[in-house]
């Protein structure tokens, strides 16, 4: 039933089903949910770049506050080098963003609350950072293994640690991401499902904590994504700048 | 506080799987709908992004630069301005200072030629005084000179009209001359 709280993260097929060889590519109520989240960024920049004013109006400002917010966090986390990733970085924080936002929305859906989302966001990362990296340093890239001023004895503990800590980079990237998004939107499905069950008289207390957790969540929608993107930045910044 | 929702929403989840039992589970984990899943994902961002790089950046970029541009135009024009206002303020200073000493020195200049002028004229006329009262002294030397030739003549010849009246008798006119002359030489202090 609906009160079941795990229920909200079912994903289900709209329209008709596309099967390519044994593959299913049918649109799911999750592609929905992607194709609107872009169609809202879209929207929203299309808007706020429609005036180009010299003082900017309050559409126009959201576009560019936007920008200057994403451009000052790569900037402060992997330097100038970072540029040319720029419109990567701000697609994902953006469509993370609003992916999350999206999901705060009743009776929708949250395409971050699912593990192989965020899993394959994180994977283009690690790939494109590790094979940025290796174009950018060659077998060089590998000294990130190894820090600077280690005694020689705890060298193989440590190179072997970095290694692990490396290779564990997508799947905390992507389930924190996921972790954070499912966890909070289960919860407020728990205190909504008290709200009914305990009624008109015990009803009150977790509308309160329903209320307050939504606030919450909303900045937890905010902060992973800012969370992801600045991760994101710190790897490139790796990649880009070996020693750090 | 973090925490705590984190641990509170740790308690519930466990609770819910014990009450939903074996119909919960994850569906995140449900491979059914992955490919799907993936290839949506992979189309949408990669629109997106080619998207938001190919189009939005751009405008953005441009906007942000052209009034950064301005801004810094300005105020490089205002700067300018400015420094040429200073100078301007610095001419015209030196131009009341330069008036201001050439006023004094035409007053001073005028005020010295009007005191020679004074001067000249005071010596000018001091020196016509002189001469006018040089002329007045010789014309009254003058004067005294004939005044007591003539003094001696009626003298001379009041002395020898009284001499003959008195005693009827002819004088020598050379011997009254002389002696009236004698007469004024001594006395002629006490009248002049």
């Amino acid at each position: 039933m609906a009160t079941n709280p795990m229920h909200q993260f079912e994903v289900y097929r709209i329209g008709p089903e596309i099967v390519l060889g044994s593959v299913n590519f049918s649109f799911t109520n999750a592609s929905l949910f992607m194709v609107l989240s872009a169609a809202t960024i879209l929207f929203l920049l299309f808007i706020s770049t429609k005036k180009k004013l010299l003082i900017p109006t309050k559409m126009q400002l959201i576009s560019e506050m936007s920008y200057t917010f994403v451009a000052k966090m790569i900037n402060d986390t992997a330097g100038s080098k970072a540029k040319p990733f720029f419109p990567f970085i701000f697609t994902l924080f953006m469509f993370v963003l609003f992916c999350n936002m999206i999901g705060m929305l009743p009776y929708s859906f949250t395409v971050t609350s699912h593990i192989i989302i965020t899993f394959i966001l994180a994977a283009i990362i690690f790939i494109g950072v590790t094979i940025l990296g290796f174009v950018k340093h060659g077998i060089r890239y590998l000294e990130l293994f190894v820090p600077k001023g280690v005694p020689i004895v705890l060298l193989p503990l440590i190179v072997v640690i970095e290694i692990i800590s490396y290779l564990s980079r997508p799947v905390s990237l992507s389930v924190r991401l996921f972790a954070n998004m499912m966890a909070g939107h289960t919860m407020l499905k728990v205190f909504g499902g008290f709200v009914v069950s305990l009624g008109l008289l015990g009803g009150w207390l977790p509308l309160g904590f329903s209320v307050a957790l939504t606030g919450l969540e909303i900045l937890v929608a905010f902060l992973q994504a800012y969370v992801f993107a600045i991760l994101t930045c710190i790897y490139l910044n790796d990649a880009l700048n070996l020693h750090h | 506080m973090k925490n705590f929702c984190f641990a509170l929403c740790i308690a519930m989840f466990v609770l819910v799987n014990r009450a939903f039992g074996s119909e919960a589970g994850m569906p995140q984990l449900n491979p059914e709908f992955w490919a799907a899943q993936i290839f949506w994902l992979l189309l949408t961002f990669t629109s997106l992004y080619l998207i938001i790089w190919k189009i939005f950046l751009p405008k953005i970029t441009y906007n942000i630069e052209t009034r950064k541009s301005k801004v810094v135009n300005d105020l490089h024009q205002a700067q300018k301005l400015k420094e040429d206002a200073e100078k301007k303020l610095v001419e015209y200073n030196k131009i009341i200072e330069d008036t201001k000493k050439e006023a004094k020195k035409i007053i001073e200049d005028e005020r010295k030629k009007l005191d020679e002028n004074i001067e000249n004229k005071k010596q000018k006329f001091n020196d016509e005084i002189d001469k006018e009262l040089a002329v007045i002294e010789r014309e009254v030397k003058n004067l005294k000179k004939t005044s007591i030739l003539n003094i001696n003549k009626i003298a001379t010849e009041t002395s020898t009209d009284i001499v003959k009246q008195i005693i009827d008798a002819q004088v020598n006119q050379s011997n009254v001359a002389a002696t009236v002359n004698d007469v004024v030489k001594r006395k002629i202090e006490k009248y002049i």
